[in-house]
């Protein structure tokens, strides 16, 4: 077998069933290895990025590693945002490729780039392989790295030579990986987790603030019974949005700069806040000094350079969120913050949002709010955000009772949603799986309509489509004194045309009136749809108007 | 504040770059930076000096133990440990200054390594301190060359900083 059989044999034996790319000349002999084998679908998509995108969204989706390849030079760089994205959301990733033949390396010779050094910030931990006979190692090591502890991107480099040289003796996939400095702790310490029972049976207004690290864990049946035996509040970051159930009374939202009032209320008026897998961005928390001076801070991170980094921290433990949640709820006892819960409840009441309906338009917010009713009464829905106002429209407005909330939180990479969702939508093909984007970030990526056509992906693509870079807007509104400039989306061409040009259903809609019905016709269709909605330009991503 | 990081990592390609280059991100000032093999020819050590505040260390020992290569990293507490740093340096010297120079070398213990008519190279091996002291007494001379390695750190007393 050659070194590119090898991989694809290992591939297997981490269960891969699916790989998202881009052929080139280097990861030639790869392509002939997944040609000569029926086992592996490869999934052709239209720019290198989106492969990341989607091995991405795949991985999110269903909690297995994406994978993901790409030839040397162009193909590499090209994926870099797409690891960069991943490694900022903590998303386990392997990405493989090609490189020039090793004898080749550092001459600077057609389709040359040092990816492993570009990608040195962007990933957890990545690979020169020049030998054939490590390549099991490699890999078994990679996908476990990838996996455990804080999960994120690895790359593999792939010289051409390793791909077509003859693996030498009988092929064995390690069973186990032995790597030195690499141990990541899971229980949390015995000593903290009493500190923390002793902080939480003396607070009287306890929050709970769940960030991403509560999905990496797949700690979401947890959480829900930490909060409820211990009758405690819950907010959630942006990456955190969808673990707790949006219409569960311990649910007080998303809190940050574009969250809703009483999550942002919550956290600053608790005496105790317990961060779970809450890297304390600066979006979600951008005063966290003046919250940690007014409260306890209990920090729960499988990272332990989290811990500290952007808040104090009085009670540090260190550990995988569901396995310490599950401890704390089995050794505390019921208690109730009745007082608590209903001052935050109130304020949630006096501040939820009023949609004024204009003539001719779309209200962004009513849509989302009107969908998610919608495929509520259909299945668990998995919703990919984009990054901007479309994104913020989605993550307050979007009710998730057991769906996914996917978005790129950390690096906020526009063009994200289209890719992400077609990897979901192969995770999870039962589920309904929309991509939401702007009409900036849609001509970002609408060159993967056409991998949603060749591979039958039926993503439903909705585009709020205002006619401008609205988050910036906004910002040009606030610190610019309105001066707009390179905001305007001008020359963007007809979507609903562009869709059919593409043998894609599609309708535009403009009028708060048209959404039910246009939902239900989306919802009703099997294949892919995009559905574009006018929405007036000055909507803010804000909640509140 | 100046802080001496020991740290032990997997003797493979590419570490040297991913330690420096973590540390550098983050904003702070490598001062020196001393790596070579340990007595398991797998394992390297680095010793590394960072100027950086509390907070800085913290997480700098912090993410330099996420780096997968990384066995172990420890930040030396002040008197708890020995560090020597080697110098070579190039003097300008003619047949008068020879003399004076030897005195001093022989004062400093520093070894005269390499003689021509008109240069004499020194080598010592001494702490940061005394280096820049006989650094600075080699000013007189013209120094034409300076070479330092930075310091290497050993733990004092019988602990060893080990796996």
């Amino acid at each position: 077998m050659t070194g590119a059989q090898i991989i694809l044999e290992c591939l297997k034996q981490e269960g891969v069933s699916v790989v998202f790319g881009y052929p080139g000349a280097t990861i030639a002999p790869f392509y002939d290895a997944i040609a000569l084998d029926s086992a592996i679908r490869h999934v052709l998509v239209r720019q290198e990025q989106n492969a990341g995108h989607a091995a991405s969204g795949y991985s999110r989706a269903s909690g297995k590693v994406g994978v993901c390849c790409t030839t040397s030079g162009p193909g590499a760089t090209n994926l870099i945002t797409a690891l960069a994205t991943a490694y900022m959301d903590s998303i386990p990733m392997v990405a493989l490729t090609g490189q020039v033949r090793s004898d080749l390396l550092g001459r600077d010779v057609f389709q040359e780039a040092d990816i492993t050094g570009a990608c040195e910030p962007f990933t957890k931990h990545s690979y020169l392989a020049t030998d054939t006979q490590e390549l099991p190692t490699i890999i078994k090591e990679a996908f476990h790295i990838a996996s455990t502890g804080r999960p994120g991107p690895v790359l593999i480099d792939l010289p051409q030579d390793t791909l077509e040289r003859e693996f030498v003796g009988e092929f064995r996939y390690p069973d186990s990986v032995d790597i030195i400095g690499y141990k990541p702790r899971t229980k949390g310490h015995p000593l903290q987790m009493k500190r923390a029972l002793d902080a939480i049976a003396k607070a009287e207004r306890p929050i709970i603030c769940a960030g991403g690290g509560v999905v990496s864990a797949k700690a979401r049946r947890e959480l829900i019974k930490f909060a409820e035996k211990l009758d405690i509040p819950v907010v959630s970051t942006l990456m955190g949005v969808g673990m707790m159930p949006t219409e569960h009374p311990l649910y007080m939202g998303m809190l940050g700069t574009h969250g809703i009032y009483s999550a942002n209320y919550a956290i600053h008026h608790a005496d105790l806040v317990i961060l779970c897998g809450a890297r304390v961005g600066d979006r979600a928390m951008a005063k966290a000094d003046q919250i940690a001076k007014k409260a306890e801070i209990i920090h729960i991170d499988i990272d332990p350079a989290e811990i500290g980094k952007n808040m104090k921290a009085d009670i540090p433990i260190v550990g995988d969120i569901r396995l310490v949640l599950k401890s704390i709820t089995e050794k505390c006892e019921e208690f109730s913050h009745r007082d608590w819960v209903e001052d935050l409840k109130a304020k949630q009441a006096e501040h939820t949002p009023v949609f004024r309906s204009i003539p001719g338009q779309v209200d962004p917010r009513n849509f989302m709010r009107t969908l998610s009713e919608e495929v509520s009464k259909r299945s668990k829905a998995i919703l990919v955000a984009d990054v901007g106002e479309n994104q913020i429209w989605s993550a307050n407005n979007f009710a998730f009772k057991g769906g996914r909330f996917l978005t790129s939180g950390g690096l906020g990479t526009m063009g994200y949603s289209l890719g992400a969702a077609l990897g979901a939508k192969i995770a999870k093909p039962e589920r309904q799986v929309f991509a939401v984007c702007g009409d900036g970030s849609f001509q970002m990526m609408m060159c993967e309509l056409a991998t949603l056509v060749q591979h039958d992906i039926p993503v439903k693509v909705v585009i709020m489509q205002n006619n401008r870079l609205g988050m910036v807007r906004e910002l040009q509104d606030k610190l610019y004194e309105g001066r707009y400039s390179g905001v305007m989306l001008d020359g963007s061409p007809d979507f609903v045309k562009l869709a059919q040009a593409y043998g894609i259903a599609s309708e535009r809609i403009e009028d708060d009136s048209d959404v039910n019905a246009a939902i239900g016709r989306m919802l009703d269709c099997d294949s892919t749809y995009v559905l574009v909605c006018r929405v007036a330009e000055d909507i803010p991503s804000r909640q509140e108007n | 504040m100046r802080y001496t990081i020991t740290v032990l990592v997997q003797n493979h390609y590419g570490v040297l770059s991913k330690v420096s280059g973590l540390i550098a991100r983050r904003g702070f000032n490598i001062e020196s930076l001393a790596v070579g093999v340990t007595e398991n020819p797998n394992v390297s050590r680095m010793t590394i000096v960072v100027d950086c505040d509390e907070s800085g260390i913290e997480q700098v020992e912090k993410q330099l133990n996420k780096l997968i290569p990384t066995i172990k990293v420890k930040v030396l507490e002040e008197g708890s440990y020995l560090a020597r740093e080697l110098t070579m340096v190039k003097v300008s010297c003619n047949s008068r200054q020879r003399e004076e120079i030897m005195t001093l070398a022989e004062l400093m213990h520093a070894r005269i390594i390499d003689v021509t008519a008109s240069s004499l190279t020194l080598e010592l091996t001494d702490t940061t301190a005394r280096t820049e002291n006989f650094i600075s007494l080699m000013h007189q001379f013209g120094i034409k060359e300076l070479v330092r390695t930075g310091i290497s750190a050993i733990e004092l007393g019988a602990n060893t900083t080990k796996k």
